[in-house]
């Protein structure tokens, strides 16, 4: 074990009743998805990889400021759109920070693990 | 979990080997997750685990070696695309054990479930992904051999294939029947894109002859948009018959392919019969449906409320506001698979957001779209207010056309990213 993984492993809640095996296991792990923004996981439905080359844009590569204030656009209506200004207006503006700031890391980072 | 255990390498590879090879002897240094059903829900939520959570063994149970995508099935009746668009090989799964065998069985209490060839796995957690079955008991007259002559047509493959043909080989002239069922169903507008793009097609093809809904319903989705489309596009071609005017069919007989309403009986050349549906089977032998036949769920974690230790995502469950559509089965999945990987790990699971965006064809090139945000409220997934909506009622072609492209674009990159 890397002294890395001994340090995501303090931040697990719990695991007071598990079996060592399980422990073990638990311990070489790091949840990535888990700490997804809440509502981030499901713009990949549309927002695919740039090199799928489709009309809907990929997010790939845009910085998180750039994702909030486009989404502050399409909530506010300043920004033209078919159907991100109805998406838009579900999220908080703390909600959209939480989402772009994990958009913005790169794919494989968004997936990080040890 | 069994009681014959042995360790057996700790990588995923080899877990998914010696599930094939002795479906009893498990690997200890990895919690086991099993997935069954392969669609939408399924197939996304056994990657979402395992990208989530690499050391956890993920095995998706599915008989068929290629999933039919419903989505985009509308354009296939119409001759507009090929069912080859709309086939998936589950050939892209990488380290997800993939078992091309029926599940049978779930022992809920014993944490294990048994396959079509009598051997069983054990697992921590469970996902069912289960999808519809259609119910053959719930119309007079409408049983499986019924089906072979007016189809459903409700799961992508064989049937859409049967109502294209038969469309195909229908006189001008003729008269299409479409029997739409009441709430809830799988995919709300789907019976009107079918409505509208069939009407492309009689308008095309055979421009003498008429489609009649007969509807189990007062009011169905994005229904402002498809009526004044209808009314653009096909004007006098499409008659929507709702409940109130004796739309609810009672019953059907295939041998005169007459279906039977309260007001009188219709004469088809053409019958689709979309019947009521519940979750799938084997949510019912698992003991996750309800006396509705669909599954209730914990909407924070997906965890059925029937059952300990089982997820139930996709067109099965009770979603609340959340409508049975392929978005939201992707987007259930990868909330599922958050919380999932979290419990497995004794963690607390996060609230979930979810969105749902949906969009119909009512002509090549004529797309509308619904969309909603959800989130957890009193139990259910509730929508959030002040968000989402139908596309608007008025705007210019270019509106139309461009949300006829993003519905093709969405498709691809959804089963880019469900099946690989």
């Amino acid at each position: 074990m890397t002294s890395h993984d001994m340090r995501r492993s303090k931040n697990r809640r719990g695991g007071r009743s598990l079996a060592p095996v399980l422990l073990a296991a638990l311990m070489a792990s790091a949840p990535a998805w888990a700490d997804a923004a809440p509502g981030a996981t499901a713009c990949t439905g549309c927002h695919g990889p740039a090199a799928l080359g489709s009309a809907i844009p990929s997010l790939d590569g845009h910085a998180a400021d750039e994702i909030v204030t486009r989404m502050h656009a399409f909530r506010s209506g300043e920004r033209n759109a078919t159907v991100m200004d109805r998406i838009a207006r579900g999220f908080t503006e703390e909600e959209t920070r939480a989402i772009a700031e994990w958009l913005a890391k790169p794919e494989a980072a968004r997936h990080a693990q040890p | 979990m069994p009681s014959r255990r042995a360790l057996i390498g700790g990588v995923a590879a080899s877990v998914a080997a010696a599930v094939l090879a002795a479906p009893q002897v498990r690997a200890q240094t990895q919690p086991h997750v099993i997935v069954i059903g392969g669609g939408f829900a399924g197939a996304s939520c056994a990657r979402a685990l395992k990208r989530l959570d690499r050391d956890l063994a993920v095995t998706l149970i599915e008989p068929e070696a290629a999933y039919l995508a419903c989505p985009f099935s509308n354009a296939v009746l119409a001759g507009l695309r090929g069912i080859e668009a709309q086939t998936f090989r589950y050939d892209q799964f990488g380290d997800i054990a993939l078992i091309r065998k029926r599940a049978v069985a779930v022992d809920a209490e014993r944490r294990r479930v048994r396959l079509e060839d009598g051997t069983d796995i054990g697992y921590v957690r469970l996902v069912l992904a289960p999808g519809i079955d259609l119910r053959f008991d719930a119309l007079p007259g409408y049983d499986e051999a019924a089906a072979a002559i007016m189809p459903h047509a409700w799961k992508a493959g064989a049937q859409t294939l049967l109502l294209r043909d038969q469309l195909a080989a229908m006189p001008d002239g003729g008269v299409v029947i479409l029997s739409a069922p009441p709430n809830p169903f799988r995919c709300p507008p789907g019976p009107y894109e079918r409505a509208s793009l069939i009407a492309h097609y009689l308008k095309t093809s055979k421009p003498r002859s008429k489609l009649i809904i007969l509807d189990a319903k007062d009011a169905f989705s994005k229904q402002r948009l498809f009526e004044a489309a209808w009314q653009e596009l096909y004007p006098g071609l499409i008659e929507w018959v709702p409940l109130s005017s004796g739309g609810r069919v009672t019953e059907v007989d295939p041998a005169t392919r007459t279906l039977v309403t309260e007001f009188g009986n219709h004469k088809a050349d053409v019958a689709n019969v979309i019947p009521p549906q519940r979750a799938g089977g084997i949510a019912q032998s698992a003991g996750v449906a309800d006396q509705t036949g669909w599954c209730p769920i914990d909407p924070v974690t997906f965890e059925s409320r029937l059952q300990p230790a089982i997820h139930v995502i996709g067109d099965a469950v009770i979603g609340g506001a959340m409508p049975k559509s392929a978005f939201s089965a992707n987007a259930q999945a990868k909330a599922c698979a958050a919380a999932v990987a979290a419990l497995v790990r004794e963690r607390p699971p996060a609230q979930p957001k979810l969105i749902n965006t949906c969009y119909s064809l009512v002509a090549p090139g004529y797309g509308i779209s619904i969309a909603g945000v959800y989130q957890p409220r009193d139990g259910l997934l509730a929508e959030v207010e002040g968000a989402g909506g139908a596309s608007p009622l008025e705007a210019p072609l270019s509106v139309r056309e461009l949300e006829a492209a993003y519905a093709e674009d969405w498709f691809r990159t959804i089963t880019s990213e469900v099946f690989g």
